[in-house]
């Protein structure tokens, strides 16, 4: 093998091969070839039968992906209620929180995810709220915040008092202090 | 709260509606929800975030998302007079117990971040097998029963909003929380958000207020230049904002 | 762990670890080998003819193990099946199923196959038991191996051949796209990523078949065919030239216009990747052996000094190619997409992503090709009158 006479052998041969078809096509001499056709064959054939078995039907329905993801991810669980569900019951509480500086929170912002409270009002009870953690998430001052944003160093302004001893959290301006001003 | 028993059984009934439509099911069982009438995206103003991260936390519970990653986060930064570059930005824990003091240096202020649900996605044009895709009402979503977790998405996305959720070795982010806005709800970050600083928005409905809120006011997308088509607009976004 | 400065928060962890450094590695040396056996079959290159046999071996040897760092890698191999059932048509990795099929199938079994045939039909003749089930099923029932046959071979696996060059510029090729056609990612986005990732796939094959075939001559007690491994080692040079000034090219047009990722990419490479990108991939894993390499071209070195000069440099080479994907790989996700942090990639020790992994799939190529050689000898045995026959396994 590599000597240039067996090269130069192999290269007249394949020249040869070209010159005259006739005796290198007979059959018998391209058979193998044949054979390997058919092995290719019949494994592209296995191929698309499997893939008609194990493409999801839903599989192209709005577009190249499983159409039954889209019904099958709008059909998780809920668990923020929404304000409009509290208010159907808690109309007195809407009634004061309207009128006051956070007619535009929800109520889950404070009292968290509810969903189930709402589907059970009397077996799932909320937490009562702790003032002094839930009220400085927002209204701690930091200079990155908004400035018009209502916001008080909480050590000087209420001297470790929770915040609902002074604030009534529906309708937290305090009239009084207000009026000074 | 005080309510009396016959307010209860008056009250009852009309929650009970309330909530039906809420636990409506499929989009099938709620024929209301028709997909080609919608196309979602979201506003989010800088001028009113507060950084108190409530909506990081409202969007772990409805999504029970892992802990150490973040279907949303928000981003504070702190720009010290013209130099755009030398930024410094933080985002302790994604923001979601908020942000402490650093002082009263230069400008700053917070971004919420979330996934852009781009209409020229670059996370679903990579999707090797069609596992994440641009639902027909503009909403990029993650089938997690077909992803087979490669993380080409991951890589793709410039606003690194994807991560793979280490109990189910699949891609995840937001879903602009699509089980809640095909019930008519809002998602649950714009319903905790106290001062109204993230806004879902559906740019087909002509009544929807971000229609006149783009007309007057100047709003930017992030990274314009990857022309990703992104969805999320930002009302006051500084040029230093990554 | 360690970030520097800010990361968005999902960008700290990796997602591509060590086996994606691998895959590209892997595929890499099997475009390579098989570049260079097409050199004798396409280009009648017939100096490289004793390595001819052996590239193919070897690049079937570690394209059966391609696909196993990527299996490892996935959330859920289990439907890694998927990408042949519902291939995304944009999705460059989807490709991957279908080309790695026809590279495998259609170009290198076909043309190992049309290659051996003759010497699968004897040693089924000269076998027995097992073995000669094995060689009986690999002739898939023909034992025609008159002339006029085997010229049908030679034609055919002339064809095949001529196909098998851009079917593995294409296999390797589209991984390089797979990285660069990524916009969000400026360390990968450029259109030089595939011509960059199939040069080096080619210094890195070329440089394995050099190394395994010195080695494996020797292992053999037979003499070193001087002019092939000078004619293996030149195209070696020439091909590392081209390689280096498209990584140079690459490199010098970003410092030029430093665009808004150049600062933290061009600290990121002055810091966390100075070891494995300047140390080792360019002075080391690519200097050095074009260095050693000119020698060989400029001065007359005697054989036994270019033999070892060959061998240093190729396994430079090798050290340098892997270097290479890796800078590529973990470098491409070190640096946040921000441009304002970095973190850090710490490979497990055990761990199904982790290094002892890694050394297993590199060295499981070398076993198959082992057993390859064993099954198919690339050489025919001389005895003492110089009359070859063929060896069974």
């Amino acid at each position: 093998m590599g000597s240039p006479d067996v090269i130069a052998s192999g290269l007249q041969e394949i020249r040869r091969a070209k010159l005259r078809p006739s005796a290198t096509m007979a059959f018998k001499n391209v058979a193998h070839l044949f054979r390997i056709a058919l092995a290719f064959a019949i494994g592209f054939a296995i191929f698309l039968v499997v893939r008609e078995l194990l493409v999801p039907k839903s599989f192209g329905r709005y577009g190249h992906y499983r159409g039954d993801a889209l019904n099958e991810i709008a059909s998780r669980p809920i668990s923020y209620a929404g304000h409009e569900v509290c208010e159907t019951c808690h109309a007195d509480v809407l009634d004061v929180k309207k009128r006051g500086r956070h007619a535009r929170v929800a109520c889950e912002s404070c009292h968290g995810p509810l969903a189930n409270h709402a589907q059970d009002p009397a077996s799932v009870v909320p937490a009562k709220l702790d003032t002094a953690v839930l009220c400085v998430r927002c209204h701690e001052a930091n200079h990155s915040k908004p400035m018009d944003f209502p916001q008080v160093h909480s050590a000087d302004h209420s001297a470790g008092l929770p915040c609902n001893t002074c604030h009534q959290p529906h309708t937290p301006r305090i009239e009084a202090e207000a009026k000074k001003k | 709260m005080s309510m009396t028993r016959r307010q209860l059984l008056i009250l009852l009934p009309a929650a009970a509606v309330a909530w039906e439509h809420v636990l409506a099911g499929t989009p099938e069982n709620a024929p209301n929800y028709k997909t080609t009438e919608h196309w979602w995206g979201m506003l989010l103003d800088i001028t009113k975030c507060i950084g108190c991260g409530s909506c990081v936390r409202a969007c772990q519970l409805e999504n029970h998302v892992p802990d150490g990653y973040f279907r949303t986060w928000v981003e504070r930064y702190v720009v010290r007079d013209w130099g755009f570059e030398h930024v410094h930005v933080d985002s302790p824990d994604g923001g979601k117990n908020g942000f402490p003091n650093l002082g009263n240096e230069g400008k700053s202020f917070f971004v919420p971040k979330l996934c852009n649900h781009c209409a020229d996605s670059p996370c679903t044009q990579v999707c090797p097998v069609g596992a994440t895709f641009v639902s027909p009402d503009g909403v990029v979503l993650v089938d997690p029963k077909y992803c087979l977790g490669c993380r080409y998405c991951v890589q793709a996305c410039p606003y690194g909003c994807r991560f793979i959720n280490p109990g189910t070795n699949t891609a995840e982010k937001c879903s602009l929380c699509y089980h809640r806005i095909t019930k008519d709800l809002t998602t649950a970050c714009c319903e905790a958000c106290p001062t109204g600083a993230r806004q879902l928005a559906d740019l087909k409905n002509p009544a929807d207020p971000v229609h006149e809120f783009l007309k007057t006011h100047s709003v930017q997308v992030l990274k314009p230049h990857l022309a990703t088509g992104a969805k999320a607009f930002y009302n006051g976004l500084d040029g230093s904002v990554r | 762990m360690p970030v520097e400065g800010f990361m968005y928060p999902n960008e700290i962890e990796l997602q591509w670890s060590v086996l994606i450094v691998l895959y590209p590695f892997l595929t890499g040396l099997v475009a390579g080998a098989f570049i260079l056996a097409s050199l004798e079959r396409v280009f009648l290159v017939e100096a490289v003819k004793p390595t001819y046999r052996l590239a193919l071996l070897t690049a079937l040897a570690f394209l059966l193990v391609a696909p196993l760092p990527l299996q490892l890698h996935l959330g859920h191999p289990e439907r890694s099946f998927e990408m042949y059932l519902t291939p995304h048509r944009s999705s460059a990795m989807a490709m991957f199923g279908f080309v790695y099929l026809w590279y495998l199938m259609a170009v290198l079994v076909l043309e190992i196959w049309l290659d051996y045939r003759k010497d699968i039909v004897l040693m089924m003749q000269a076998s027995s038991g097992v073995k000669k089930w094995i060689y009986r099923v690999m002739t898939l029932g023909s034992t025609n191996i008159s002339p006029e046959a085997l010229r049908v071979d030679t034609r055919a696996g002339w064809i095949i051949t001529l196909i098998g060059i851009p079917s593995a510029f294409l296999l390797h090729g589209y991984v390089g796209f797979i990285f660069g056609s990524i916009k969000a990612n400026p360390w990968w986005s450029t259109p030089l990523m595939p011509v960059v990732f199939l040069f080096s796939a080619m210094v890195s094959g070329i440089a394995a078949v050099l190394l395994i075939y010195m080695f494996v001559t020797k292992y053999r007690g037979r003499t070193i065919d001087m002019r092939c491994v000078d004619t293996v080692a030149r195209y070696l040079f020439y091909t590392f030239l081209i390689d280096f000034s498209l990584e140079m090219l690459d490199l010098i047009h970003r410092i030029y216009e430093a665009d808004e990722s150049f600062r933290s990419l061009d600290f990121m490479v002055h810091t966390r990747l100075y070891l494995s990108q300047v140390v080792i991939q360019i002075v080391t894993g690519t200097v050095i052996p074009i260095l050693l390499l000119a020698l060989t071209q400029v001065f007359n070195l005697n054989p036994n000094t270019r033999k070892r000069i060959y061998g240093l440099a190729g396994s430079l080479t090798l050290i340098g190619i892997f270097a290479m994907r890796w800078n590529v790989v973990i470098g491409g996700q070190l640096f946040s997409k921000s441009f304002l942090g970095y973190t850090t990639y710490k490979v497990a020790l055990v761990a199904r992503e982790g290094l002892l992994t890694s050394i297993f799939l590199m060295v499981l190529p070398l076993g198959i090709l082992w057993v390859l050689v064993k099954l198919l000898p690339p050489w025919v045995e001389k005895d003492e009158a110089g009359v070859s026959t063929a060896t069974p396994a």
